[in-house]
């Protein structure tokens, strides 16, 4: 391990952020299936399939739905092996931990006991667990396709489309805008420490390193605001905002939208 | 079992670090719909305070910061021992901005890393929101300004109260999470007894949640909030002034609303309330559970509380216990009226003008021995 393991780890953490959104802005704009469709029926399709896998009781249901999911990322170009790497594995790591030891503490029938080990798995057990971990799962994925297959703008019109207030998807908008800013500015302020930091530091002092970073981030995030503020008021902000909706449905945004509510409807029908 | 959950670590994650950030699939879409609702009573008080305060500058103001919040939740922050730890950052934003401040600026951050990087899930945004921004915020704020009471801006004390305030109100998010993931098992389960959704029970999900918050996520909401708090009084002071609670300071950002509204009302909604305590002569029958030894002896009591406890006929003679506790404490006004009041009403009035009283007299006495506090006995 390095002797700052908690400044790479932050540094990490910024590099893959960013190339997560880098990511997702480049699969949004190559040619399929969901970049076709309006924005508005992609967000509110999606979030219908989401909302039918956490309404279906069966498995097969929401395996069918993750069938529908991986279908969609093949036709919309979102590339499988990327899905597989930041979604599939990651929450079978993390969610498949967190279900395993259901397997032998929900109470039930008893499908194969250890005498060795005086453990048993139940029915129950392995029926909550791969329900769990089949749920996470899709719902990951239909909310990645989304987001790999929209640009971050068109998700915010198509948001506001659905009555969220102005206020809302402006701040969600610069929100977005300003992260990027920050992680720039804060990476630059642990690297150019990296670069100066011999020898080893003593925890408490990597402590007050850190904190201090933090504060001097906080310091520049307000003068920052007070310049985006005054930017505003330049340009003749008045507190109302006005988003323009420029979205047109198309004959084929119907049958897509149709598509998602029938599948979510069926979806939800065999799963009760 | 506990120890499992804490240690995992695969993948660069842990229990302590993400589960916070429920996704989609752990709760059932009812607990998501309800949790929806509170959040959204919570940003709609919250849109509208901050709207009041600040104008025109709450956009650019919330969204920096909530910026700022997101990329502080990528920290690796150094904890005694050598291990590392996430923190969420909420509880400088409410001492920056304010609780309804850091409501909004959580919740935007917990938004865009579900909506833009599909961390945390959409059917449960609802429920993050709810846990880290309102839990979280209302708590940490509750808190530092119990221990910070009115030490100076630069005082050691508020340091402490930092540390205190990011600890217990991330134990606090964490508490409610824990209690939404343990409900799931038995309130959402097949015939056969399959859990639909997070599959363990409170006796499981508590300690499972809480030990990973006590201790690790805790520390590292406590030392980040300490050492910025220790940071802005050395570097940039007036960030601190927000909800600092002295009167004399009139904060850059967002004043508190309720250290700059006039006691007044209070005292006015207080006097109304008192005047309205008669109202409880209108109510029939006696209080449920609260039956004395004469209630339970009494023919015509003894029939309603049978029919106010869904028929069940109460003890046939007065328990032992309640007959000898019974004797135990005489009450100065029996019943709300002192013996020599003869008007019910007045008494009522009387027992609340009492009790109003005796309330306040006991809050400047503890206001008073808090004033009297050394500052300097947190130094040590």
């Amino acid at each position: 391990m390095s002797r700052h393991a908690f400044l790479e780890s932050t540094l990490q953490a910024f590099t893959r952020a960013v190339s997560k959104a880098l990511l997702s802005e480049h699969a949004a704009t190559r040619p399929g299936l969901l970049q076709q469709l309006d924005p508005r029926v992609r967000v509110i399709g999606i979030l219908a399939l989401v909302i039918s896998v956490i309404l279906c009781r069966r498995l097969e249901a929401i395996a069918a739905l993750l069938l529908i999911a991986i279908a969609l990322a093949v036709a919309s170009r979102v590339s499988l092996a990327a899905l597989a790497k930041r979604v599939w594995l990651v929450i079978l790591g993390f969610t498949g931990l967190i279900a395993l030891p259901a397997l032998f503490l929900t109470p039930g029938e008893p499908l194969f006991t250890s005498p060795a080990l005086h453990l048993s798995i139940s029915a129950q057990g392995l029926r909550t667990a791969v329900l769990l971990i089949l749920r996470v799962e899709t719902a990951a994925t239909l909310t990645s396709v989304l987001v790999l297959s929209t640009v971050w703008t068109h998700i915010l019109k198509a948001l506001r489309s659905l009555h969220l207030p102005a206020e809302v998807v402006t701040m969600l908008a610069m929100t977005h805008r300003y992260v990027f800013l920050l992680i720039e500015t804060a990476n630059q302020m642990f690297e150019s420490r990296q670069s100066r930091t011999v020898g080893v530091l003593s925890n408490p002092e990597q402590r007050r390193m850190t904190a201090r970073t933090a504060g001097v981030l906080l310091s520049k995030s307000i003068e920052l605001s007070h310049e985006v503020y005054l930017a505003m008021l330049s340009r003749g902000f008045r507190g109302e905002v006005r988003l323009l909706t420029d979205f047109r449905l198309q004959p084929r945004d119907y049958v897509g939208l149709t598509a998602f509510f029938l599948s979510s409807c069926l979806a939800v029908w065999i799963g009760r | 079992m506990v120890k499992f959950f804490v240690t995992v670590k695969s993948s660069g994650f842990g229990w302590d670090d993400e589960i916070m950030h429920i996704p989609d699939g752990y709760l059932s879409p009812s607990t998501c719909a309800t949790l929806y609702l509170f959040a959204a009573s919570g940003w709609y008080a919250a849109l509208k305070r901050i709207k009041q305060l600040l104008a025109t500058r709450a956009i650019p103001l919330i969204s920096v910061f909530a910026a700022f919040s997101f990329v502080v939740m990528m920290f690796n922050i150094p904890l005694p021992g050598g291990t590392t730890g996430h923190a969420l950052g909420v509880g400088v934003a409410v001492i920056v901005l304010g609780p309804w401040g850091a409501i909004l600026a959580i919740s935007i951050a917990l938004a865009i890393q579900a909506l833009f990087f599909g961390d945390g899930g959409i059917t449960t945004l609802g429920a993050n929101c709810f846990n880290m921004a309102i839990v979280g915020s209302f708590t940490a704020y509750g808190v530092y300004r119990v221990i910070a009471v009115n030490s100076h801006l630069n005082s050691r004390r508020r340091v402490v109260a930092a540390a205190v305030a990011g600890y217990v109100s991330i134990n606090a998010a964490a508490l409610v999470a824990a209690i939404e993931f343990g409900i799931q098992p038995a309130l959402f389960h097949d015939a056969s007894g399959t859990p639909l959704y997070a599959p363990y029970p409170l006796r499981v999900a508590l300690p499972a949640m809480m030990i990973g918050h006590l201790t690790l996520a805790g520390l590292a909401e406590a030392v980040i909030s300490a050492g910025m708090v220790s940071y802005l009084q050395r570097a940039d002071l007036g960030l601190l002034r927000g909800v600092s609670g002295l009167a004399q300071t009139t904060g850059p950002l967002i004043a508190d609303a309720s250290a700059e509204r006039s006691p007044a009302r209070l005292w006015w909604a207080v006097a109304v309330l008192m005047v309205c305590t008669p109202l409880g002569i209108l109510a029939a029958g006696t209080a449920w559970g609260e039956w004395s030894s004469a209630d339970l002896a009494n023919g015509r009591t003894r029939e309603q509380i049978e029919a106010a406890s869904g028929n069940h006929a109460p003890p046939s003679s007065v328990p032992a216990g309640i007959q000898k506790l019974s004797t135990l404490w005489t009450a100065p006004f029996p019943g709300y009226a002192p013996r020599f009041i003869k008007s019910l009403m007045f008494g009522y009035l009387l027992s609340a003008m009492f009790g109003v009283g005796l309330l306040v007299l006991a809050s400047l006495v503890v206001e008073s021995a808090a004033r009297k506090w050394p500052r300097g006995t947190l130094r040590s």
